[in-house]
């Protein structure tokens, strides 16, 4: 079989022609790096993305904290993360880096928050 | 009047950047002028991640991408004034900024550094016929509303346009509940990267529409529906192709104009092609020790590009600051064949240079050619070159000559 990816790894985004069989990668042409490779052979088995969206505020000089995952999880599992994600609400002051859920789902994956918000 | 080395106006990533860079290069004297609360400029919105794969090897959100840049120049004591706006700049460089606390400033700097980024284009300047409901947002402007301020913008959408910031938020609008109806986009191909068009639509099933627009904008209080249409080669619309398409909210992701309505009034030069000022391989607008670089100078694609013209711009900057003059360039950069645009459009032929451009068409397996009458200066082989993704090299002195000027073409 033969397929043509679009690499997500980097702004690049390699056209990547690659041959496989079943889930196993034959040949790979037209990527930039050895990233290419194992993007394609994890879209095969099994497509992972991260996310970034924002959790609740109280107390804070904005009502919004964003966060993002700390490791791409199964593109399957996106709206489950999205679902657990928007049950929380922090209370001010949070930093960045601050771990919101560890481990969420049991995917290995930590949502930490990217922004500073100081009391109000 | 107070007197200030170096005004940079805009507190976003090309601003802090530069500001920072100036310090470095020894310049004491910096002020920053931020017309929002907080510094980071657009960043603070762009919640997604993919910043700074180029910058610190690791893939940052905008927020945070921002903040390391803000804490460093708290850390250098660079004064950063935020809820100012400048309203003049003068082609002597006296800046004239007010702000609700201090009220009408004004200031005589030495170099003046235009970091004001851009804006979106509007329904305004397309002029699509119809109504006027509620309910049209630009990409940008709805991404403010859900990443800030918490305020969903729609459910039924359509997306007019295929610029990376639609793209963006089609995945966000998708993620938040709201259902994507499709991407419109008039031209042939997309507007905003590949990656995004992946792993924004393709990822979630949303559909791209090449060569179509919306024609019509229907509804009385809020936004009903809009007729989109397909498209022939001049972009007019083809009759018997319109279709009618239900919908409570449209997006607008069609094209970032730089912001530079302060450059005019400086007597800054601007290039049709970028609608950005005229630069030499220094940043230096034709009003000495007038400097511009990021969105303010070209729509860049990525952040890291920014931060890097940026900096390149407070170094010459800096120099100029230091030896009161830089080096003059006589030599033309032209964009030649399939070439939209060239930055700078100017240069000495006397140093190394960070040439940025665009293509004009999607093109696959050519070569990018530099050459100074009938020299060569250099040939680079692309697999594939778009529109899309903004192409720069670095040019080296030891292969330019001081007496001619610089094509730039596809062959």
């Amino acid at each position: 079989m033969k397929r043509i990816f679009t690499c997500v790894v980097c702004p690049n985004g390699c056209e990547i022609e690659a041959e496989y069989e079943g889930n196993r990668v034959l040949s790979v042409a037209g990527n930039l790096c050895p990233k290419g490779r194992d993007y394609v052979t994890q879209e095969l088995v099994d497509p992972r993305r991260t996310i970034a969206t924002s959790v609740r505020v109280t107390g804070g000089t904005m009502p919004l904290a964003s966060v993002r995952l700390t490791k791409a999880i199964p593109k399957n599992r996106i709206f489950d993360a999205m679902r657990e994600i928007g049950r929380i609400t922090l209370e001010a002051p949070i930093s960045i880096g601050d771990v919101v859920i560890p481990n969420l789902l049991g995917l290995g994956s930590d949502v930490i928050v990217t922004k500073n918000i100081p009391k109000a | 009047m107070t007197h200030v080395q170096a005004i940079v106006v805009g507190g976003g990533p090309a601003g802090l950047a530069a500001a920072l860079r100036l310090r470095e290069k020894g310049i004491e004297d910096i002020l920053i002028l931020e017309r929002e609360t907080l510094a980071g400029g657009i960043l603070r919105q762009c919640i997604h991640d993919g910043f700074g794969l180029t910058r610190f090897g690791e893939s940052l959100s905008g927020p945070e991408y921002a903040q390391r840049f803000i804490d460093r120049v708290a850390q250098e004591g660079i004064r950063c004034v935020a809820d100012t706006t400048v309203l003049d700049i003068s082609s002597d460089k006296t800046v004239t900024a007010v702000s609700r606390k201090r009220g009408l400033m004004q200031f005589q700097a030495d170099a003046v550094l235009l970091t004001m980024g851009c804006r979106e284009r509007t329904r305004g300047a397309l002029a699509v016929p119809g109504t006027r409901p509620s309910g049209i947002y630009t990409a940008g402007v709805a991404q403010n509303y859900i990443n800030l301020q918490n305020i969903m913008v729609g459910r039924e959408t359509v997306i007019m346009g295929s610029g990376d910031i639609g793209l963006i938020m089609a995945r966000r609008l998708t993620l938040e509940g709201a259902h994507v109806k499709g991407v419109y986009e008039v031209l042939p191909y997309p507007s905003g990267l590949p990656r995004n068009i992946e792993q924004c639509l393709n990822d979630y099933g949303i559909p791209l529409y090449l060569s179509h627009t919306v024609t019509e904008i229907r509804g009385r209080e809020r936004l009903e529906s809009v007729v989109v249409a397909q498209c022939d080669e001049r972009f007019e619309p083809i009759a018997g192709t319109e279709e009618e398409i239900p919908c409570d909210t449209l997006i607008l992701s069609v094209g970032l104009i730089p912001e530079n309505e302060l450059s005019l009034a400086a007597g800054v030069a601007l290039d049709a092609r970028t609608r950005g000022a005229f630069v030499d391989e220094h940043c230096q607008t034709n009003v000495p020790g007038v400097f511009a670089a990021g969105n303010v100078l070209h729509v860049h694609d990525l952040v890291d590009f920014v931060s890097l013209e940026a900096e390149q711009m407070a170094e010459s900057a800096a120099e100029y600051l230091n030896a009161g003059s830089l080096p003059a360039c006589c030599l033309e950069v032209k964009a030649g064949a399939d070439i939209g645009h060239v930055i700078p459009q100017r240069i000495s032929g006397t140093r190394d240079f960070t040439l940025s451009l665009r293509v004009r068409k999607p093109m696959r397996n050519v070569t990018l050619v530099l050459a100074q009458k009938d020299r060569t200066v250099k040939r680079v082989r692309l697999r594939k070159a778009l529109p899309a993704e903004m192409i720069q090299l670095t040019v080296r002195k030891a292969d330019l000559c001081e007496d001619a000027d610089l094509e730039v073409y596809v062959e």
